[in-house]
């Protein structure tokens, strides 16, 4: 996997031994998508539309999220627009502006070429920054770094 | 074997078990829970799992082997903690939520990967 970062978007570029049809429903059909991501949703994507979901991974059940879908284009684009690390259940994030989530794919040798970029940071509130910040004192974002290096350097 | 590849037999083999540590639904969720809400006794992750405290233990155990969580003794109880990382000082809001994408990227990896 291939990730860079910068102040105000998030790339990702990952290759995945799957065929394109395969990713392509694990992103675009909400109960896959789920499945993976750790949500459950109330209906089927469609662009345009909003759909609320519940996040199921233990110990966040209580969060929901909701995706505002932008474009479905089959096997191409998969968009939304989300609020970012929305897990504070006692925050109304409504009225924040949201960042842009979106899934590329492409064939490639032996699989299909996934990127993700997540776009507009630069507009979330600082304070919300802070807040995540906070809320993850744990270290633990620190050992995916180290076991990103760990990979990176061998 | 030269120097270099004993250096980097070494490294896979370290990254090896950090894998095989939150490649466990429990333990992951161990470490979600000592993230969200800070050091916890044994007790305490216990209440409300759906797995035996010995198995909790166990669990704990070796995620501490891996490198990835701790544990102080406070008078007759373990109080567990997650490991803080060497880059702490270097994280921000966008390294945390490129590290939720990592993660979520690793299990559409094995979705869609399954046979």
């Amino acid at each position: 996997m291939s990730s860079s970062t910068t102040a105000d978007r998030i790339e990702k570029r990952i290759t995945l031994r799957a065929p394109r049809t395969r990713v392509w429903r694990a992103l675009s059909e909400a109960s896959q998508f789920g499945a993976w991501f750790g949500m459950k949703f109330e209906g089927p994507f469609e662009a345009g539309k909003t759909i609320r979901g519940n996040i199921t991974t233990r110990g966040y059940e209580h969060l929901s999220v909701e995706l505002r879908v932008e474009r479905v284009e089959p096997e191409q684009l998969f968009s939304y627009r989300w609020h970012p690390y929305a897990i504070d259940a006692e925050h109304d994030y409504s009225a924040e502006p949201m960042t842009l989530v979106e899934f590329r794919l492409s064939e490639t040798t032996g699989g299909t070429e996934l990127s993700i970029v997540e776009s507009g940071f630069e507009r979330i509130p600082a304070d919300r920054r802070a807040e995540a910040f906070r809320m993850n004192d744990g270290g633990w974002s620190a050992q995916l770094k180290n076991i990103e290096r760990y990979v990176a350097g061998v | 074997m030269s120097r270099a590849s004993n250096v980097a037999a070494r490294k896979v083999a370290s990254a090896a078990l950090v894998f095989a540590a939150l490649g466990d639904e429990t333990r992951l969720a161990l470490v979600s829970r000592l993230a969200a809400d800070g050091p916890r006794s044994i007790a305490e992750l216990s209440a409300g799992a759906s797995v035996t405290r010995q198995a909790i233990t166990k669990h704990l155990r070796a995620l501490a082997v891996a490198g990835l969580a701790r544990d102080t003794r406070r008078g007759r109880e373990s109080i567990w903690e997650l490991t803080p990382g060497r880059l702490e000082s270097a994280r921000s809001y966008l390294d945390e939520v490129s590290a939720h994408w990592d993660l979520a990227l690793g299990r559409l990896r094995a979705f869609v990967e399954e046979p």
